[in-house]
């Protein structure tokens, strides 16, 4: 990463007097696992690139309870949240970008009935409105033209919240062939992730949902896979793996996509 | 005369007894805990006018939706013949509306007509599909023998009773032909015509079968009536309401239980006085009493079409899980906790529950909450409202997660992330 991006934290910016125009949610996924992180940076570089004003919690940040949540643990959910926004308000967050569609759908949603009041979107919708200011374009760097592009629609973005159109806007203006797999938009099939089963065994089936999703995806001879869900992430490169194709397939966010395109 | 004494009492009969069963089933939908659907009343109208009178919903699968609509249109609109019988039954008329209505009777009772052709094309070819195609997601662990009886009963009596009412038709229509006296000159008939050439000449055996296919037609139709509260047929009546009291929230936002927001609080600040929450009860649900009235009346709409199941991503791999089945039991145990008030009292105990004696903590467990059922149902059930409060019951009651949930319950408890990683690294990706 360009280490001339210098990323500041609320309590840098509380202790120089400043408030950031938006508050990066980074997320557990983003902030820890590897593959995440890379996309954590690259929001990062998005952000900077359009300059603008934004910080993160860094260490005051916490797991916003959604797994807990899904899972049925309503006590540690609640725990967290109100944790959470007592941190948020803290530092008057009015307006919050995540890097997870998960974190997205529990803030927006979940939190103001325990007080939390934000404005939250996710960085899907973040890009897409960069790319309707004109701020943000598909120029200088690398090209995805002719290159054949499917998208796999996040549950807790697309049917949980109705985004479908946002992180599409993303890959539209790449002159990229884009494609659709069947099973897509409030059709889309889940990954296998969501409802905490990202943190447990399936139960016993025929095949794992991933490899019945990367099927679908794969049978479009796609060269790249996006998404935009640490969650998803995992499981479709997992899945990829599976049928040895990580060489032709590529999965990715579509913030990696955008840094690509704009050669940040 | 006694003939329309006996049509008064068959009616009369037929009606007190759908309001009984009707009764019942508001009693049962009336075990689930309270919740709160009155708010954005236009919102909610529009919605039902929507998805159930418009069938918006049914659209994403063309040919089943073609076919519905021919039943669904054939039996609304067919209906209203229903009230001049009626009328004609208890004051031995005949054709009542025939002389106020005029030209627009005959086009009403050929309009009858076509939508009756319509409505046996349509049951007919539902039953292809569900005995000779034998379409996958008519199948399934939970499609045992009733299930399946069930299906098959409604479409066979949907038969019998369009028949009847094409036949009825054409011997009237033979016997307007004949001068017969009381059969005055009075509709349309571009169906039923095509059956003049096999009935018999006679005129008493003309009105033999008129009067049969009468009674018959009208009969049945109160009979089905009071089949439909055993039936998942049932859906007919209750797409209305279930709709109108959908869930008009995002389709991610499960809801915030307040009994825990009250402990929550009260650990996070001790000056907390907590509000009162009525009722406390159990967290989560063990039975059907534990669920809402909503959830209940979700089960009551079910009509078993496993559209759900059909699109579950747990299913489709092959895990226990089908969300049609998580309607199916809901309803079933309702039925029996039901059966016991009335059979036992109010406060009986058959030592069974929704959980464990009809949903396996496998079938919860293998949900991925992506709400593929939610968004398929043609009446907005939500199977996943269950499921959820089954693990909540199972966590907070009974601390009976499967292991690596706990452990990642402890993560975030710990660490404040559903991994072991220490919190003080969290932001070290910016620091690369």
């Amino acid at each position: 990463m360009d280490t001339s991006i210098n990323i500041p934290t609320m309590a840098e910016m509380a202790a120089k007097g400043e408030t950031p125009d938006i508050l990066f949610w980074v997320g557990c996924a983003g902030s820890f696992d590897e593959r995440a992180q890379k996309i954590t940076r690259d929001i990062c570089k998005i952000l900077h690139h359009v300059g603008i004003n934004y910080a993160i919690l860094g260490t005051e940040e916490s797991c916003t309870g959604d797994p807990a949540k899904r899972a049925g643990n309503e006590f540690l959910f609640q725990m967290q949240a109100m944790t959470n926004i007592q941190v948020l308000d803290g530092y008057e967050i009015k307006k919050i970008v995540t890097g997870c569609p998960h974190c997205f759908n529990t803030i927006k949603n979940e939190y103001p009935g325990l007080g939390g009041n934000y404005e939250v979107i996710h960085h899907s919708q973040l890009i897409q409105q960069l790319i309707d200011e004109g701020k943000l374009k598909a120029e200088g760097g690398e090209s995805f033209k002719g290159k054949k592009i499917t998208f796999h629609d996040p549950c807790y973005l697309g049917r949980a919240n109705g985004v479908y159109e946002a992180p599409r806007k993303a890959l539209e203006i790449l002159d990229a062939e884009l494609v659709e797999m069947k099973r897509c938009k409030s059709n889309g099939l889940c990954c296998g992730a969501g409802g905490a089963q990202m943190f447990k065994e399936p139960e016993k089936g025929t095949k794992d949902i991933n490899i019945e999703r990367i099927d679908e995806a794969l049978a479009l001879q796609p060269n790249i896979v996006a998404s935009s869900c640490p969650f998803c992430m995992t499981m479709l490169s997992d899945g990829v793996k599976n049928f040895n194709k990580e060489e032709e397939v590529k999965v990715l966010d579509i913030a990696e996509i955008t840094v690509r395109a704009n050669g940040l | 005369m006694v003939l329309q004494v006996i049509f008064l009492i068959i009616t009369a009969a037929a009606i007190a007894l759908f309001s009984l069963n009707v009764r019942k089933i508001i009693r049962n939908i009336n075990l689930g805990k309270d919740t709160d659907r009155s708010d954005r009343p236009t919102e909610r109208l529009v919605t039902m006018l929507k998805v159930a009178f418009g069938q918006s919903k049914m659209v994403k699968r063309p040919v089943a939706a073609i076919l519905h609509l021919f039943v669904y249109v054939g039996f609304v609109v067919i209906n209203l013949e229903v009230l001049e019988i009626i009328i004609d039954g208890l004051f031995g008329t005949h054709r009542i509306f025939a002389a106020p209505l005029g030209g627009l009777y005959n086009v009403l009772i050929a309009s009858f007509e076509v939508l009756a052709a319509l409505v046996l094309f349509g049951v007919v070819a539902f039953y292809a599909r569900r005995n000779i195609i034998k379409l996958k997601r008519f199948t399934g662990t939970e499609m045992t023998k009733w299930p399946r009886s069930d299906a098959n009963i409604i479409l066979i009596i949907e038969v019998f009773l369009m028949t009847a009412f094409l036949f009825m038709n054409a011997a009237d229509q033979k016997l307007q032909q004949l001068g017969s006296s009381h059969y005055i000159l009075a509709g349309s008939f571009p169906v039923s015509s095509f059956l003049l050439p096999i009935l018999p000449d006679s005129e008493s055996a003309l009105i033999a079968i008129e009067r049969f296919c009468w009674w018959f037609h009208i009969v049945g139709i109160f009979a089905f009536l009071n089949y439909l509260p055993y039936s998942k047929h049932f859906h007919i009546i209750m797409a209305f309401p279930n709709t109108y009291y959908s869930n008009l929230e995002p389709k991610g936002e499960f809801s915030n239980m307040a009994s825990v927001s009250n402990e929550v609080k009260a650990m996070l600040d001790p000056a907390y006085i907590p509000e009162p929450v009525p009722e406390g009860g159990r967290f989560g649900a063990k039975d059907v009493s534990d669920l809402t009235w909503k959830n209940l009346m979700d089960a009551y709409t079910c009509t078993e079409c496993g559209r759900c199941t059909s699109v579950c991503p747990a299913n489709m791999t092959g895990k226990l899980l089908s969300p049609r089945k998580i309607m199916m039991d809901t309803r079933d145990r309702m039925v029996e906790v039901g059966n016991n008030i009335d059979k036992h009292g109010k406060d009986h105990q058959d030592g069974k529950s929704l959980l464990d004696s009809y949903i396996s903590r496998e079938e919860i467990w293998a949900c991925t909450t992506c709400n593929a059922c939610t968004d398929a149902c043609p009446v907005n059930i939500d199977p996943l409202a269950i499921i959820v409060e089954l693990r909540r019951y199972s966590v907070m009651e009974e601390a009976q997660a499967p292991g690596s949930l706990n452990n990642m319950f402890g993560n975030i408890e710990n660490n404040g992330a559903p991994w072991k990683y220490s919190p003080a690294n969290r932001a070290n990706w910016a620091k690369i």
